[in-house]
């Protein structure tokens, strides 16, 4: 199988090359080759895994259901998060490990202006789109928070995100006066289960919708060269123009607005929350689809397709490991193997090796010749 | 000039964050306490400014109100009702860490609170806490969960049964008499007083019984998406199933969600039978609707109960029993009434 080629640096043929090293070299090596192995593990343990059917729901609605539309369906809050994740590495060069409790934030916001304050609801208080713009609102301040004391404080990125991530969960706490919403209007649930009629998840839409919007996003606008340059060497960008303080900012209120549209689709997938558990641990996904993706966490250039594979992976991994039956505290210890895995894999010293490998016989065959 | 331009950026957007916050928090609910939770464990004291030698001290040790709907109702209980209308100065603390948990309530016996009322986030590590109290003559009575030590340490104890809860959800499940009982488990916070109680006896009975199984056996630590995403995986690999056990109200609610989107019939007259567990009303109206089949009542209003023994101890009577168990039962989707959703709905 050969790699989809995307970065233009990667494109330059070299014949003399051998495959399997060219293939190393590229960026979506490692999540191609992961998702390769998952899918025919899969393949051979039991095809029946891609098994897509339709069925009826309670609501007569058709839809579609199987494992794989699972794994798109449930990837959607980590994929959209992981798009934000990686920009905010590219430019700071560390991640944001409160996008979980600025989650409960967005949710517990959204929540509160469907509800209408009330405990229970029946029907939507306020508008859809307006309790949502609430909720995006309420994150990308969050988000600007943290680009703030990263980009003028100079704080460590992991240490300035700390202070969301400790009392992020007590201010969506505090957003609801304590109180644990449930909302029962059909219509908030849509953008979380199914629209009327549509047999496909709507959080596969929305999440097809992101994407979209960051391509177009970075292919018209000058944000992606940005980041980069800002991420590879800050001064050299402001001797250029640029203003790194600003792009820095810029990235984490983009996140900031990932992090809403996560945090929507999680709580309209049931119409309540629960502040200490919606989405834990859910940075530690986000960070790993970045890794996974072939992105450097130190920051500099990026790939957001590969974030995007990655947190796929991510997926993919879990729903089948859940197939066979292991247990899900188990589930960390099981993504913990990946992680080792990959860094190894993705060490240079490993790379040069691996590359070694296959070049040396060939070598041997030409002094042969 | 930039760091200067930083520094009130940075100003302004916290200020903006305070005042976002203060926008959207109107004064809702009279009963309900402001936010004290799990990050920022803060002990905030009684608002009595002059305390008047008639009031009781107490102190009031409880987990985070915010790790489920039954804590929600039970942290707000004993706010309620350790006021200072009701004789009382009490200074409250929230945390689901032990250790913390201990060195706060020493800091309480320091300060000489007649009365502990206590809610260990866990069983062990209490010994000196409870001897320090016997010292210094404070009277410690636990409620809703309880901790290893002997019962002359302590005054009284009002807790949730969380054995009897399993037993009695297990045999109102037999009594369904299904030919194959093929159950998904979904299991709350494993170690916990509540998901050891409600394990415990499904555990016992899938053993003894050949026609008793398990589909799948899961935590999804109290997470209603966790539950949800478990149901749908047991789903999608085409197994069959006819019983959800899930050990709370959150997590029978995802995993319903999937049965939903699946369009598998689960209630009174579903192929799938739902139990959950707690005491949240909205669990209660299901049951009620037949939406779901049963709802294992914990209940969280241990308030009152600890209130009358502390009014006995003060007139010097002693509670005829140290143990006191709330009273504890289920409902069924068939003989459950709109008065018991009232009564014990939270």
């Amino acid at each position: 199988m050969t790699t989809p080629v995307k970065n233009p640096e990667t494109q330059v043929r070299r014949p003399d090359e051998p495959l399997f090293k060219r293939l190393t070299r590229q960026q979506l090596f490692i999540p191609v080759a992961a998702l390769a192995l998952l899918v025919l593990f899969n393949l051979i343990a039991d095809p029946s895994f891609f098994a897509v059917s339709i069925n009826q729901n309670s609501l007569g609605n058709p839809v579609l259901s199987g494992n794989m539309v699972s794994v798109l369906d449930n990837a959607s809050e980590l994929v959209i998060l992981s798009i934000g994740m990686t920009l905010v590495t590219a430019s700071s060069g560390g991640q944001d490990i409160s996008v979980g409790a600025t989650m409960a934030i967005a949710g517990s916001v959204i929540l509160r202006m469907v509800c209408g304050g009330q405990v229970t609801a029946d029907t939507m208080q306020t508008p859809l789109i307006l309790a949502v713009l609430a909720g995006v609102l309420a994150t990308m301040l969050c988000g600007a928070f943290n680009g703030a004391l990263v980009a003028y404080f100079k704080i460590q990125p992991m240490v300035a995100t700390l202070i969301m991530y400790t009392a992020g969960r007590s201010i969506a706490a505090w957003i609801n006066n304590n109180q644990l919403p449930i909302i029962n209007d059909l219509g908030f649930k849509y953008a979380g289960t199914f629209l009327p009629g549509v047999p496909v998840p709507t959080p596969i839409f929305i999440t097809v919708l992101v994407i979209l919007a960051f391509w177009l996003i970075l292919k018209f606008t000058t944000l992606g060269l940005y980041t980069q340059s800002v991420g590879i060497n800050p001064s050299s960008s402001r001797l250029n123009g640029i203003n790194p303080q600003m792009v820095k900012l810029l990235t984490y209120v983009i996140l900031g607005a990932c992090v809403a549209v996560a945090g929507f689709i999680r709580v309209s997938r049931s119409g309540s929350i629960n502040y200490s558990r919606i989405a834990e641990n859910i940075e530690m996904d986000a960070i790993l689809a970045v890794a996974l993706g072939g992105n450097a966490l130190s920051g500099g250039k990026f790939n957001i397709y590969g974030s995007i594979l990655g947190a796929y992976v991510i997926q993919f991994l879990t729903t089948t490991l859940y197939k066979y039956d292991v247990p899900s505290t188990a589930l960390p210890a099981y993504k913990a193997v990946v992680v080792i895995l990959l860094v190894v894999l993705s060490a240079p010293v490993v790379r040069e090796k691996l590359a070694g490998m296959k070049k040396a016989p060939a070598k041997a065959a030409k002094e042969v010749a | 000039m930039k760091k200067i331009l930083g520094i009130a950026l940075a100003a302004a957007l916290s200020l903006s964050m305070v005042a976002c916050g203060n926008n959207s928090t109107p004064p809702a609910d009279k009963s309900n306490p402001p936010a004290n939770n799990s990050g920022a464990s803060t002990s905030d004291p009684a608002p009595a400014p002059a305390p008047s030698d008639e009031l009781i001290t107490v102190g009031v040790i409880n987990n985070d109100p915010n790790e489920s709907g039954y804590r929600t109702a039970n942290d707000a209980a004993m706010r309620a009702t350790f006021t200072e209308e009701n004789g009382y100065k009490a200074t409250f603390y929230n945390n689901n860490d032990a250790a913390q948990q201990i060195a706060e309530a020493q800091q309480m016996i320091q300060n000489e609170v007649d009365f502990l009322l206590l809610s260990p986030a866990a069983t062990t590590g209490w010994d000196t806490v409870l001897q320090d109290a016997k010292d210094a003559g404070t009277q410690i009575i636990l409620f809703d969960r309880m901790l290893e030590a002997d019962e002359s340490m302590y005054a009284a104890a009002v807790v949730s049964d969380m054995p009897a809860e399993g037993v009695t959800a297990v045999n109102w499940l037999a009594d369904q008499g299904l030919e194959e009982y093929n159950i998904i488990h979904i299991q709350g916070l494993m170690g916990s007083d509540a998901q050891l109680g409600r394990t415990g006896a499904l555990d016992e009975k899938v053993a003894a019984e050949a026609s008793w199984n398990y589909v799948t056996q899961q935590t999804a630590s109290w997470d209603e998406e966790t539950a949800r995403t478990i149901t749908q995986s047991v789903i999608d690999s085409g197994k069959s199933f006819n019983v959800i056990y899930a050990e709370n109200n959150g997590m029978a609610r995802g995993a319903v969600a999937a049965l939903d989107a699946n369009g598998i019939t689960h209630g009174k007259d579903g192929d799938v039978i739902v139990m959950g567990f707690d005491s949240d009303k909205w669990a209660m109206e299901a049951v009620l609707e037949g939406s779901w089949n049963y709802m294992g009542l914990c209940n969280p209003m241990q308030a009152e109960t600890v209130d009358s023994i502390i009014k006995d101890l003060m007139a010097g009577k002693a509670p005829a029993e140290k143990k006191i168990f709330t009273p504890e039962r289920g409902f069924d989707a068939a003989t459950i009434t709109q008065e018991d959703v009232d009564t014990y709905g939270t």
